[in-house]
């Protein structure tokens, strides 16, 4: 060890020295404060032994000074002192020694206090060695999580959570704290958004999110519904996930055309259809978390709600009401109520939540691990092509084709044919990126066939107040028995100059209905005005289509789709 | 201890305690107190009279447990919950996994 002697008595400093030097150590010597200090910068000596009188500068400033020379370094400081009174040897301490030594010297004692002081030094430089690994430690998990974060933007992108009837709060590293938010506009209409928490943090949580992304991203531009997106990110995790790890979660598929929301809930907190009259409708976790029942046991069942354009679901993360202000306590899920039931006219759910949990915790910033979302109905607008560039990969592909496809029996109850029947169109070059008019054409004839052919529901019901819920409920009570029906799709498409023609027949089982008048009011080529068939959707596909056929019963409809390369896929189709 | 267990006489029930705040600290202890446990134990019971607070991470240890029990098959009630740990079980449905008591 290298020991500073600061001492202004040439025979004390002599006899100190040796004392020391025997012990094994190197001694510099320093006749007075100033000398000390400078002689510290100098050399950076291990220990400090400091006479509290001295000229020039005395021991109580030169201490002061060697010590904020030494910052972070643990340099014990002791003085040397023939005062005794206590109070005289607390301001030793003060000034910043660690201990002192009463002349005359004690040789044992001296030894065994450099001994102790040596062994504080070394369990303090251990301390700040571990501290600086702990420091470069999370420096480094900080970049990889960056790093990752980037990976998963990629798959996770925003899908369409910038729509202007979405507002959302999401940190940055939120999905390294389980929570992950997803929205995209489904193929004819409509917004599927879900909101996720995973059990732990860090990287199993968010490696978990991952698969969850992909299959929420890939399942809903191929036109999947909530129930079979929710079944298959269940099927995914609870294959992928360790016991005891799983992903507590609200689903929401907005249908605009309807006014109508379907919301699934497994473990998060009350979801809140907040209505433009002022209605307040709580969304419960009726359901157990994703990943943690094998598939057969798993329930997608909905709670269907209806809505009106501006009418705003509110969803979040148990790290909103759990959310601890400077003592400790919750907004709690009533404080959440609190705020939702003092919205006035035209104040948005959103606004108000963020403002209270800022006034709540107190700090302009929220919590990585609290995530919100507010979701706003709007009025249903025509379906819009996709405005992106044609990928290279879309120009080839299959042109000319048949297929007939016809779902009996069971399988009409258990079994959505529109993803797989939207994806054999989508293989026609160009036509991917009229994916939504296609699914519109496709789901308006096959819940024509489905909802009034073979179930024979009345469409009145569905614009009768809350005769939504009504009408899903008599839905699901009769697919219980499709004995004997059937659905059958032609689809065929041909090439033609600058585009292409699709043709499709969807024939069903059904007694069919009174298309007469109906035909007639075509014939009439009257404008949108008939309300009364507006729930077959037929109103919808003649708008779009070049063509429509309604034959036999009413239970055969024919439609002819012609469509054209954006203008650009012209040039390089060609 | 924040965990204690007892065995009942017949050996076929195993008790387990939980005091305070039932969250990932308790981790190593909890499922010590189940793995280490005679194979005559065919009946859990997670008493929760002394748990204070109940998070995510233990909602996972009961899964554990349940798996380890035998999943499906698996007999283990919880009890004593106060308010808020029945909430949380609640919002979680765990009524469907466990007989909640």
């Amino acid at each position: 060890m290298k020991v500073l002697l600061a001492e202004d008595s040439a025979s004390d400093r002599l006899i100190l020295a040796r004392l020391v030097s025997r012990l094994g150590h190197a001694v510099i010597e320093a006749e007075d404060g100033t000398e000390a200090v400078d002689l510290f910068r100098e050399t950076q000596p291990d220990l400090v032994l400091l006479d509290a009188l001295m000229p020039r500068m005395d021991g109580m400033e030169a201490a002061r000074q060697i010590k904020a020379l030494a910052g972070e370094r643990l340099v014990p400081l002791i003085f040397l002192t023939s005062l005794s009174g206590a109070g005289d040897l607390a301001r030793c301490l003060e000034a910043g020694g660690d201990d002192f030594l009463v002349k005359p010297y004690n040789r044992v004692i001296l030894e065994a206090k450099i001994n102790a002081f040596n062994r504080m030094r070394g369990l303090h430089q251990a301390l700040s060695d571990q501290r600086d690994h702990i420091r470069r430690q999370n420096q480094q998990m900080l970049d990889e999580q960056r790093t990752a974060r980037r990976v998963f933007d990629n798959i996770a992108h925003t899908g369409c959570l910038d729509a202007p009837n979405i507002r959302h709060h999401a940190s940055p590293l939120s999905v390294f704290n389980g929570d992950v938010l997803f929205a995209a506009q489904r193929p004819g209409g409509g917004t599927l958004v879900f909101l996720g928490d995973f059990t732990g943090h860090g990287l199993p949580a968010a490696i978990g999110a991952m698969p969850v992304a992909e299959i929420f991203y890939g399942m809903a531009a191929k036109g999947f519904g909530a129930p079979d997106v929710l079944r298959e990110i269940n099927r995914k995790l609870r294959r992928i996930l360790p016991v005891g790890m799983f992903c507590c979660g609200l689903m929401v598929e907005a249908d605009f055309k309807h006014n109508s929301l379907r919301v699934w809930n497994g473990g998060l907190p009350d979801g809140w259809l907040l209505r433009a009259g002022g209605d307040r409708v709580a969304v419960p976790s009726r359901h157990l978390p994703l990943g943690v029942q094998e598939p057969d046991q798993f329930s997608a069942s909905m709670t269907v709600l209806d809505a009106a354009p501006g009418d705003w679901l509110v969803m979040m993360t148990d790290g909103l009401p759990e959310a601890p202000n400077s003592g400790g306590e919750s907004l709690g899920e009533e404080g959440v109520l609190s705020v939702l039931a003092g919205l006035e006219a035209g104040q948005e759910p959103f606004e108000a939540l963020l403002a209270r949990m800022q006034q709540h915790t107190g700090k302009p910033e929220l919590a990585d691990d609290l995530t919100l979302c507010c979701l706003q109905m709007v009025r249903a607008e025509a379906p819009e092509a996709m405005p992106d560039k044609i990928p290279e990969s879309a120009l080839t592909g299959p042109a000319d084709w048949r297929c007939v496809y016809e779902l009996r029996e069971q399988t009409l109850a258990d079994f959505n044919p529109l993803p797989l029947l939207l994806h054999i169109c989508m293989e026609v070059p160009g036509l991917r990126s009229r994916s939504g008019e296609v699914y519109t054409l496709l789901s308006e004839l096959y819940n024509n066939a489905l909802e009034h052919g073979v179930l024979a529901l009345s469409s009145e019901w569905k614009t009768s107040p809350g005769g939504f819920s009504r009408y899903y409920q008599e839905r699901t009570r009769r697919l219980g028995n499709t004995d004997g029906h059937f659905i059958r799709f032609s689809l065929e498409h041909q090439p033609r100059e600058g585009g292409g023609t699709l043709t499709v027949v969807c024939e069903d089982s059904g007694d069919g209905f009174d298309f007469t008048e109906y035909s007639d009011t075509v014939m009439q080529q009257q404008a949108a005005s008939t309300g009364r068939y507006a729930g077959r959707g037929l109103e919808i596909l003649r708008r779009m289509t070049r063509n429509l056929k309604v034959h036999g019963r009413g239970n055969r409809v024919e439609i002819v789709y012609d469509w054209w390369f954006p203008d650009a896929a012209i040039i390089s189709g060609a | 201890m924040p965990i204690e267990t007892r065995r009942s006489d017949d050996g076929k029930t195993l008790t387990i305690c939980v005091e305070g705040r039932f969250d990932f600290s308790t981790h190593q202890s909890f499922r010590d107190a189940y793995e280490h446990s005679e194979p005559t134990v065919s009946h859990y019971v997670i008493d929760l009279s002394d748990t204070t607070y109940l998070d995510s991470s233990a909602l996972g240890m009961l899964l554990l447990l349940r798996d380890h029990a035998g999943g499906d098959g698996a007999r283990i009630s919880i009890e004593n919950c106060n308010s808020d740990v029945r909430r949380i079980l609640s919002i979680s449905n765990f009524e469907q996994l466990f007989s909640i008591r």
